[in-house]
């Protein structure tokens, strides 16, 4: 298995696998509502002017999250293959 | 389980409820099905839009509609959502439980769309699902067979783009039929917590009382979300479902069952093998997507970001300005011709000075701004259904999060700079109890558009014109405007630590595709809600006009009296001498604090107040002669009364003070209880006496 960083660490415009977040808390009840699975594939479309919150696309539509819980969101980066 | 295959003829015309996530374009399908035949209130005690409608099938039969509030999961998380769960349980007393279900989907994003449509299809209902926005996928390269779709789920499935009105014959023939199949998708619950769902659902049904598909369906959704929202109208947990619950969940716990992820990724899964089928992703020619990416890339760029907000607000601004004048003034000529046609039909006395001086005068100084309401409106229903509004509250999110509110606060509080009403019914957007209270709470400091009046009148008196050069004046307008900015997040960030503490909210949200509103639906929502705010605001204000006017006209002071000597001696004159001692201290004397007491109908009226205590005829053009007037009027020792720092320290006063009763009664209804306008005029004209207090008495201890 390559390596994994948090979400707030992806380089924009680069993609992503979603490993594992925590089980607990509302927001990461919504975000797995929301469709981001373990496995599901995302991208860091951007960040805001001032580096928060950030913006990600997940299973084709756009998404914005704040750092804070994005550092908790552990992805595999894709390799730039 | 042993389910019917077809629900029977409904002995009554069928209630179908409309579901879908936010942004699917529900309402501009509701407004399609149901046309002008809509009913807007609320639900009983909670503060959320109830949207009732009526449409009719194709033999003229008609068919109720219940428009719900957008969600992305049945598992609620704010009130509107809350509400949708309850309605469509059946477990608000308020609504009745819909028969059928129509639920609206996002083609261009069928996943996430159809995690809703999983959930509901639990309740065992008939459901007819609508693919809108199929231009969309179309132009992403999605093929969607809607065929197979229909076979793989065995209920209706039609194509629509809602915004063309294409799908709504089909849609509404399909909604006339007399029979409808039940959904047959079927997905599989988690082992490891299929045990649990079986005794919560035995107990919901013993102990709550509930039909048992309902039971599963709600068992389901406590297994999701443990703590979900519940509002006024939603029915408790019985004690023994807890407890039941608590226990499983300890269990879970401990052996490190991820049971609600499981569950979730259950329903995905389900949905994954149905896209599979049905969903072929084909060579995209990209080329819409990447302009719209393009645009997203400056809407949310450091620089342009910025200028195209700013520029945003200026034409928003100068709109309500430029724009607003015209309708405004002839509001004012209608009713002054009102009034004085009701002064040619009745005979004079007090009833018709009731009706002309109080209750015309009294709704017409409201009225006026109906103008720039709906004018705000208008830009904030444009600003949402573009898209654009969530890109704003995206860029202003790290700004806010420093008060400790999130983005989506941004909106209504810059509304308020044109009026605190808008600004404070667009506050419907914050999914957060808390942080729409306190948003509420604060949005009156930003200085609206009935405060310029005495902004103007005031920077008049304090600096004669020609001696100093605009700058200062402009200078000085800007600093209340700054002031009040600064008092609102100042006070955003005390009452979030204090009254009402939270974390600030998380800042999960969807930045929607652009899309291009119909204008009629944006106009049809406007008329919604100033509709809304007259029959919200209407009696309240026009209650306290006719008391306000009753102040000033009681006791009577004879015909001879001037309209000076009778404010004088009135009710509210009294009153402006009983409050002398407490304003005394900020340089305010009692005929200010008749203009004071006055401002409670709307802040403007403190400079048509002061025309009459200092006996000046009153006249809007031309100022001149009040400001001679204000120039001279002294204290009974002599000292001039006007001096410069009383009129800052009335100008401060004006930024801070809650002086505005329809914004109360917008409050009021927006937070449902007298306690918040009721908190909100302490705590705001109370800091108001207090900064005043300390700029006068330091300006005056200084020398000025
Ligand atoms: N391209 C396209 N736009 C649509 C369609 N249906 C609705 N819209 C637009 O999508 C936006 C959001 O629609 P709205 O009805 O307000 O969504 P709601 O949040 O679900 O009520 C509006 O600008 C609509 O004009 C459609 O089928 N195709």
């Amino acid at each position: 298995m390559s390596d994994t960083v948090p979400l707030s660490k992806l380089s924009v415009g680069s993609s992503a696998v979603l490993r594992e977040y925590p089980k607990s808390g509302t927001a990461f009840l919504r975000l797995r509502e929301m469709g981001m699975l373990p496995g599901t594939r995302l991208t860091l479309v951007r960040t805001a002017p001032m580096g928060d919150p950030i913006e990600i696309k997940v299973r084709g539509y756009n998404l914005t999250l704040r750092k804070s819980e994005a550092d908790h969101v552990i992805v595999e980066p894709e390799s730039a293959a | 389980m042993n389910l019917p295959v077809h629900l029977k003829t409904p002995t009554r015309a069928p209630v179908y409820a409309l579901v879908g996530n936010p942004n699917c374009g529900k309402s501009t399908l509701f407004n399609g099905l149901t046309g002008l035949k809509q009913k807007v209130g609320n639900y009983p005690g909670v503060t959320v839009e109830r949207k009732i409608g009526t449409a009719y099938s194709q033999h003229g039969q008609p068919m109720t509609l219940i428009d719900l509030p957008g969600t992305y999961s049945l598992a609620a998380r704010s009130p509107d959502e809350a509400v949708t769960r309850d309605v469509l349980l059946g477990s608000r007393d308020d609504t009745q439980m819909p028969d059928r279900i129509v639920c609206i989907i996002d083609a261009s994003n069928l996943e996430r769309n159809l995690y809703l449509v999983n959930q509901i299809f639990d309740l065992g209902r008939p459901v007819i699902l609508v693919v809108n926005m199929m231009d969309l996928a179309t132009a992403a390269g999605l093929q969607i067979r809607i065929d197979r779709l229909e076979k793989d789920l065995g209920i209706p499935v039609i194509a629509a783009q809602a915004s063309k009105g294409v799908g709504l014959i089909e849609l509404k023939l399909t909604m006339s039929r007399v029979d409808l199949p039940l959904p047959k998708h079927r997905w599989d619950v988690p082992a490891a917590i299929s045990a649990s769902v079986a005794e919560l659902q035995a107990s919901l049904q013993n102990n709550d009382g509930k039909p048992p598909l309902i039971a599963r369906a709600e068992a389901l959704l406590l297994l999701t979300d443990q703590n979900p929202v519940r509002v006024a109208g939603s029915q408790p947990l019985s004690d023994r479902t807890s407890v039941i619950l608590d226990q499983w969940e300890k269990r879970w716990n401990a052996d490190g069952t991820d049971w609600s992820g499981s569950l979730v990724a259950a329903r995905y899964d389900a949905i994954g093998i149905l896209t599979a089928n049905t969903v072929l992703q084909q060579e995209t020619h990209g080329m819409r997507q990447s302009r719209l990416d393009r645009i997203d890339g400056i809407v949310t760029h450091e620089v342009w970001g910025w200028t195209v907000l700013g520029a945003i607000m200026s034409a928003l601004f100068l709109s309500i300005f430029t724009l607003a004048e015209l309708p405004m003034g002839l509001i004012e000529s209608s009713v002054s011709a009102l009034a004085d046609w009701v002064k040619s039909q009745m005979a004079a006395g007090e009833l018709r000075d009731l009706i002309t001086d109080g209750a015309i005068a009294g709704v017409g100084g409201v009225v006026i701004f109906l103008p720039q309401i709906l004018i705000l409106f208008f830009f904030i229903g444009l600003l949402e259904s573009t898209g654009y509004m969530a890109r704003a509250a995206f860029i202003m999110d790290r700004l806010m999060n420093r008060v400790g509110l999130n983005g989506k606060s941004f909106i209504p509080l810059l509304s308020s700079y044109a009026c605190a009403i808008p600004g404070i019914m667009a506050t419907r957007t914050i999914e957060d109890p808390k942080d729409r209270l306190v948003t509420i709470l604060v949005a009156p400091f930003m200085s609206c558009s009935a405060r310029l009046p005495v902004y103007l009148l005031m920077i008049a008196a304090l600096v004669p014109s020609g001696e100093v050069p605009i700058f200062t004046k402009v200078g000085l307008m800007l600093l209340m405007y700054g002031l009040g900015t600064c008092g609102a997040f100042g006070f955003a960030w005390l009452f979030k630590r204090t009254l009402l503490r939270g974390e600030p909210p998380p800042m999960i949200m969807e930045l929607p595709p652009y899309r291009m509103p119909r204008i009629k639906d944006v106009f049809m929502q406007m008329i919604e809600r100033g509709s809304l705010f007259l029959k919200r605001a209407g009696t309240i204000v026009l209650a306290i006009s006719i008391v306000l006017w009753a102040l000033t006209a009681y006791p009577n002071a004879g015909e001879s009296a001037t309209p000076a000597e009778q404010v004088a001696q009135s009710f509210a004159g009294q009153a402006g001498h009983a409050i002398e001692p407490i304003i005394k201290p900020l340089g305010f004397n009692w005929e200010i604090g008749i203009g004071l007491i006055s401002s409670f109908a709307a802040r403007e009226v403190f400079v048509s107040a002061t025309s009459v205590v200092f006996n000046v005829e009153e006249d809007e053009e031309n100022t001149a002669p009040l400001l001679q007037a204000l120039r001279s009027a002294t204290w009974p020792d002599g000292r001039p009364l006007f001096t410069p720092l009383v009129c800052l320290t009335l100008m401060v006063f004006y930024v801070f003070a809650m002086q505005c009763i329809s914004t109360v009664a917008v409050v009021r209804r927006e937070t449902n209880s007298w306690r918040w306008p009721l908190f909100q005029i302490g705590y705001q004209t109370g800091f108001a006496w207090l900064l005043c207090l300390v700029i006068y008495q330091s300006g005056t201890a200084l020398g000025f």
